[in-house]
C-alpha cells in the first residue's frame, strides 16, 4: 500500500481551532453483504481544508464507503473519527449534525419551489415560514459572498441551469452547517464551463477551510482539482497519493489492476458515400414540446460523426427519432438513400430492415429486458428473423447458439446464456447490446452513450469495436455527453444546443474550450474552422 | 435496504404457493374452531369430498376445467403486461356462441358440435376482449378499468337477451331453449360410471390442449417472445420494432378467446342451455389461479385443480357440517384466494432471506448484483 500524504502547507490552511488536522478518519472499516466484502479494512485520512478525491470502478466500494460515512449504512466494524472525535453515525441527520453534507449525483430539489425555499426545506426553525425565510435570505447572502456562489434566491429551480441547481445543493449543505462536503459524481450533468465553475467554487470552499470529498470516475477531474486522491479496488483502499505526484495512467492502473490504454488509437477515416441523411428533422417530446428543431446532417460510410452536447439538449429525442422509437413531427431520414416511413409504432423494425442498428443510450430501459435470460436479449429486435425459427415458432436452440457466439466474440461474462440479464455487470450488459447490434453487420450504427456506467477496462474494448466498425466501412453516429469520448472517437463533431446543431468542429483542431462554448450555445457555426 | 435474490424456481413454483395455502388453511381452521367445529374434521371432509370418490373427483375436475380456461386467460395477458380482469364477462357473453353452436348443430354429431362451439365461443370471447384492447391501444383507456366495466355490460346484456330475446314464448325461467341432441356434449360419466352425476365432460380435453397451446405460445413462438418483451419492458419492445398497439389487441383477443371457452364447459357440458350467471365468478377465480400458478401452464393446472377441489369440497362441507353455512364456505374460499392470490407476496421476503442464509453462493450473487446497481 502506497501512502503519500499531502505536504505541510495544505494542513496549514486549516483553521487552528480544532485539535486534529484530520476532518475525517476511518479506521479499519468493514462492511459485508454476506460473504461479499464491500469494504475491507478501509483506512482513510482526509486532511481538513483539502479536496480529497476517491476513484474506483463500479462496484469498487466507493458509494458503500460514503454511505457509511453519511449514515445510510452502518459499518460492521471499524471506527469513524470526525474532527478527531470518535463518532457513531446512525443516520444522515446525525451526519449533518457532525458537519457532514452530501451533494448527490441526482439532485434532491423541489422543481417548482424557489431556490430560497429549497434551501430552507427541511430546516425550517419555526412554525411560521416568514421569519425562517428572512433569516435564510440573510444567511444565503452571507454564504454567497463568502464562497462566491451567486444564485438568485427567488428564482424557481426548474428555470435555472443544471449548474445553478447544483449550487443550490451545495448551498443547502452549507446552510445546514456542513464543514465537510461529499460530492458524488458532480460533473456528470454539467457543461465543461459549468464544471470549471464548480471547480472554482470547490477551491474557494477549500480555501475557506471546508473539506471536500469528491467521488468520481473521471481521472481528468481528479488531476485538475484534488489535493489528495485515494484509489479503491474491489472493496479495498489500494492507494492514497498526493495528486501532484501521480498521473492518470498510474491511477487507471491502480483502479483496474492492470495497464490500461487511456487514449484511443485510430487511423484516418476514409469516408465514402452518404449512408445516413437527416433532413429538417423536428421531434417533440411526450408533452409535445419540440426538442429537436430542423436538424439536418449526413453521416458517410467509413466515418464516425459525434454529436456533442450537454445532456437534455435534444440528443435523446434525436436518437429516438433516427432509430424509429419516436415518430418525428417533421423532416425525413434516409438510410442508404431510401427514405424511411415513420408511420405506426413499429418504426424501429423498418429502420433495422433498412440496415440501421441502434445501441440505445439507456441500455436497461430500452436496449435490454433485464428480467430476460441473456440469450433472449441476444435476439431482441431481430426476433422475427427466419434464422431464429421457422414461421411463427421461435427456436430457443438457434437463439442460444447465436447468444453463445456473441458471448465468445465479445468476451461477455459470465458466459452462460441462461443467466438473467440483470445479473450481468453494466459493462457486460453493454457488450450484450453491442454484440447484438454490431454482429448484424448493419450499414449504419447509431450509438448512444456507449460507455455510460461501464468500467475503464471495458471502455477500451467498446471504443476499439466502434473503430473497427468504422474501418469496415460503416457509417457511425455517436451521441455522448462525455466530451472526451466524442473528441477521441469522432472524425467530425456536431454540437447540439437547444435542439439545434449549432456548429461543426474538427476534433483534431477544436479545443475543449471552443466546444464548450458551442455546447453552452454561445459560439455559433463552425467555430473552429 | 437488504440484499435479496429471487427464489429458486422450484421454491417459487411449489414451496411458496404451498406455504401460502397452509397459511390460508391455518386461518380458516381458526375460524372453524371459533364457530365450534373441529377444523381437522372439516379438512378431512373437504379432501374426501373433492378427491375421495368418483363423483367428487368428477366435480372437482369439472370446476378445474373452468378455472384452467379463465386462469390461462389471465396468464396470457399477464405475460404481455396486461391485467385482464374481464374473464368473467368474456366467458359470459361467449355463452351465446356455445348455445348457438349447440342449437344450430343439435341434429348432427357432438364431434362437430364441440369444435364449432369452441370456435364460436372463443370468437365471441375474443371480440368482447378485443374492444378494451382496442381502446387501450388506440385511445389509452386502461384495460383494467375497461374490462371491469365490460363485465357489467356483459351481465346487463345477457340479462336482457335471456329475458327478451332468447327466452322461448311462455317460459317462466330466463333461459334459452335447451339442446336435446348432439348439442349436449357427452359427459364422461357415460364412459366412467364411477363419476356418478358429475358434469365432467369432454371439454376438459380442450382445457388440456389450451394448456399446451399457451405453453408453446408463450415460450416457443415469436409472438410469445414479443408479448413477454412488452410485458417486462414496453420501451424495449418499441425499441425492438414491435408494435405495442397491435400486440395489445392481439393478446387481449387471445385472452378473451381462452376465457370464452369456459362457456362450452358450462353451457353445453352441464346446463345444456344458456341460463343466467353461467360463469358464477369463475372469471375472477381465474385471477387467483393465474397468480398462484405463476402464470405458468403447469402451475395453472395445479392451481385450477386446487380451486376445483375447494369448490367441490366446500359444497360437501356444507352438507356434512350444517354449522358451516354457505357463507362460511365463501369465506374459506376467499381466504385461500386472499393468501394465494392477493397476498402471495406476504411470505416471499422471509423466504428469500431464508434461502440466502442457506445458500452462500446465491447470497454472493445477490450482493454483487445489488452493489452493481447502487455503485457509481
Amino acid at each position: 500500500m502506497t501512502t503519500a500524504l499531502p505536504d505541510a502547507n495544505q494542513s496549514q490552511r486549516s483553521p487552528g481551532t480544532a485539535a486534529s488536522p484530520l476532518a475525517i478518519e476511518l479506521r479499519k472499516i468493514n462492511k459485508r453483504f454476506g460473504p461479499v466484502h464491500a469494504n475491507r479494512d478501509i483506512d482513510l485520512k482526509v486532511q481538513r481544508g483539502t479536496i480529497h478525491g476517491i476513484v474506483g470502478e463500479n462496484g469498487a466500494g466507493k458509494s458503500t464507503l460514503m454511505s457509511i460515512l453519511y449514515g445510510f449504512y452502518n459499518a460492521d466494524s471499524g471506527e469513524i473519527l470526525v474532527n478527531g472525535q470518535p463518532a457513531h453515525i446512525v443516520d444522515s441527520k446525525h451526519a449533518l449534525a457532525l458537519g457532514i453534507g452530501m451533494v448527490h449525483q441526482h439532485f434532491m430539489l423541489v422543481d417548482n419551489f424557489s431556490i430560497l425555499e429549497n434551501v430552507v426545506l427541511g430546516a425550517e426553525d419555526s412554525a411560521m415560514l416568514a421569519p425562517t425565510l428572512s433569516r435564510a435570505r440573510k444567511e444565503l447572502k452571507r454564504l454567497e459572498e463568502e464562497y462566491n456562489l451567486e444564485v438568485d434566491p427567488d428564482a424557481i429551480v426548474e428555470d435555472v441551469s443544471v449548474g445553478q441547481q447544483q449550487r443550490v445543493e451545495i448551498l443547502k449543505a452549507l446552510y445546514r452547517g456542513a464543514d465537510i462536503l461529499i460530492l458524488d459524481e458532480p460533473t456528470g450533468v454539467l457543461t465543461p464551463s459549468e464544471a470549471d465553475d464548480l471547480f472554482r467554487v470547490l477551491h474557494t470552499l477549500r480555501d475557506q477551510g471546508k473539506t471536500v470529498i469528491l467521488i468520481t470516475h473521471k481521472l481528468r477531474e481528479i488531476m485538475a482539482i484534488t489535493d489528495t486522491v485515494s484509489v479503491m479496488r474491489q472493496g479495498q483502499m489500494v492507494a492514497t497519493l498526493a495528486t501532484a505526484q501521480t498521473s492518470p495512467e498510474q491511477l487507471a492502473e491502480l483502479m483496474v489492476g492492470r495497464r490500461v490504454l487511456l487514449r484511443v488509437e485510430k487511423g484516418d477515416a476514409h469516408p465514402a458515400q452518404n449512408m445516413l441523411e437527416v433532413e429538417g428533422l423536428t421531434v417533440a417530446d411526450d408533452f409535445g414540446i419540440p426538442r429537436v428543431k430542423q436538424v439536418s446532417f449526413t453521416v458517410r460510410a467509413g466515418e464516425i460523426v459525434g454529436i456533442a452536447g450537454v445532456a437534455g439538449n435534444g440528443q435523446s429525442e434525436l436518437l429516438e427519432a433516427i432509430s424509429g422509437m419516436r415518430a418525428p413531427t417533421g423532416g425525413t431520414v434516409k438510410v442508404g438513400g431510401n427514405q424511411v416511413s415513420f408511420h405506426g409504432d413499429d418504426g424501429a423494425s423498418r429502420l433495422r430492415q433498412a440496415g440501421l442498428a441502434h445501441v440505445p443510450e439507456d441500455r436497461q430501459r430500452m436496449g435490454l429486458v433485464t428480467q430476460f435470460e441473456e440469450w433472449e436479449n441476444a435476439i431482441l429486435g431481430y426476433q422475427d428473423e427466419a434464422r431464429y425459427g421457422r414461421g411463427v415458432f421461435l427456436s430457443q436452440r438457434l437463439a442460444r447458439d447465436k447468444a453463445r457466439a456473441d458471448i465468445e466474440k465479445f468476451d461477455i461474462r459470465p458466459t452462460n446464456p441462461r443467466l438473467k440479464t440483470a445479473n450481468f455487470s453494466g459493462g457486460n450488459q453493454q457488450k450484450i447490446v453491442l454484440a447484438r447490434e454490431m454482429e448484424r453487420n448493419p450499414d449504419v450504427l447509431v450509438v448512444g452513450q456507449p460507455t455510460r456506467g461501464v468500467d475503464i477496462g471495458a471502455i477500451e474494448f467498446i471504443h476499439n469495436q466502434i473503430i473497427k466498425m468504422r474501418d469496415a466501412g460503416k457509417a457511425i453516429l455517436l451521441i455522448s455527453v462525455e466530451l472526451d469520448e466524442i473528441r477521441s472517437l469522432s472524425d467530425r463533431i456536431l454540437v447540439m444546443f437547444d435542439g439545434q446543431i449549432v456548429g461543426e468542429a474538427d476534433p483534431a483542431v477544436a479545443t475543449e474550450g471552443e466546444l464548450g462554448l458551442m455546447m453552452a450555445g454561445i459560439a455559433g457555426k463552425g467555430a473552429s474552422k | 435496504m437488504s440484499v435479496r435474490r429471487p427464489l429458486p424456481r422450484w421454491a417459487d413454483i411449489a414451496l411458496l404457493p404451498f406455504l401460502n395455502l397452509a397459511l390460508a388453511m391455518l386461518v380458516s381452521g381458526i375460524l372453524v374452531t371459533i364457530i365450534g367445529q373441529n377444523p381437522f374434521d372439516a379438512l378431512k371432509i373437504i379432501v374426501y369430498g373433492a378427491f375421495g370418490y368418483g363423483e367428487g373427483l368428477g366435480y372437482t375436475l369439472h370446476f378445474a376445467t373452468d378455472f384452467i380456461f379463465t386462469g390461462l386467460a389471465v396468464a396470457v395477458a399477464a405475460h404481455a403486461g396486461l391485467f385482464n380482469i374481464g374473464g368473467e364477462g368474456q366467458a359470459y357473453v361467449a355463452g351465446l356462441g356455445a348455445i348457438a353452436a349447440g342449437l344450430l348443430l343439435d341434429q348432427t354429431s357432438w364431434l362437430l358440435v364441440l369444435p364449432v362451439a369452441i370456435i364460436f365461443s372463443a370468437a365471441i370471447g375474443a371480440a368482447w376482449a378485443f374492444i378494451p384492447g382496442y381502446l387501450q391501444a388506440k385511445r389509452g383507456s386502461h384495460v383494467v378499468i375497461t374490462t371491469i366495466m365490460f363485465n357489467f355490460i356483459a351481465s346487463a346484456l345477457m340479462v336482457y337477451l335471456l329475458n327478451y330475446v332468447l327466452k322461448p314464448k311462455g317460459a317462466m325461467e330466463p333461459s334459452s331453449v335447451a339442446v336435446h341432441g348432439a348439442g349436449a356434449i357427452p359427459q364422461l360419466r357415460a364412459f366412467f360410471p364411477a363419476l356418478g352425476y358429475a358434469p365432467l365432460n369432454v371439454t376438459i380435453i380442450f382445457a388440456v390442449l389450451a394448456l399446451i397451446f399457451c405453453y408453446v405460445l408463450i415460450w416457443h413462438t415469436k409472438l410469445g417472445y414479443a408479448m413477454r418483451t412488452m410485458g417486462h419492458n414496453a420501451v424495449a419492445s418499441r425499441y425492438a420494432g414491435i408494435s405495442n398497439g397491435r400486440l395489445i389487441m392481439i393478446v387481449m383477443a387471445i385472452s378473451g378467446a381462452l376465457a370464452g371457452m369456459t362457456a362450452v364447459n358450462e353451457v353445453l357440458g352441464q346446463q345444456e342451455k344458456l341460463v343466467l350467471d353461467i360463469t358464477s365468478g369463475y372469471g375472477f377465480v381465474g385471477i387467483a389461479v393465474a397468480l398462484m400458478g405463476r402464470n405458468h401452464p403447469v402451475g395453472i393446472a395445479l392451481a385450477a385443480i386446487l380451486f376445483g377441489a375447494l369448490y367441490q369440497g366446500g359444497l360437501e362441507l356444507q352438507f356434512a357440517m350444517p354449522a358451516i353455512t354457505r357463507d362460511m364456505i365463501v369465506v374459506i374460499q376467499a381466504l385461500v384466494i386472499l393468501f394465494t392470490g392477493a397476498m402471495e407476496g406476504l411470505l416471499r421476503p422471509g423466504l428469500e432471506s431464508a434461502f440466502m442464509v442457506f445458500g452462500p453462493r446465491q447470497r454472493e450473487e445477490a450482493v454483487a448484483r445489488e452493489t452493481a446497481t447502487t455503485e457509481g
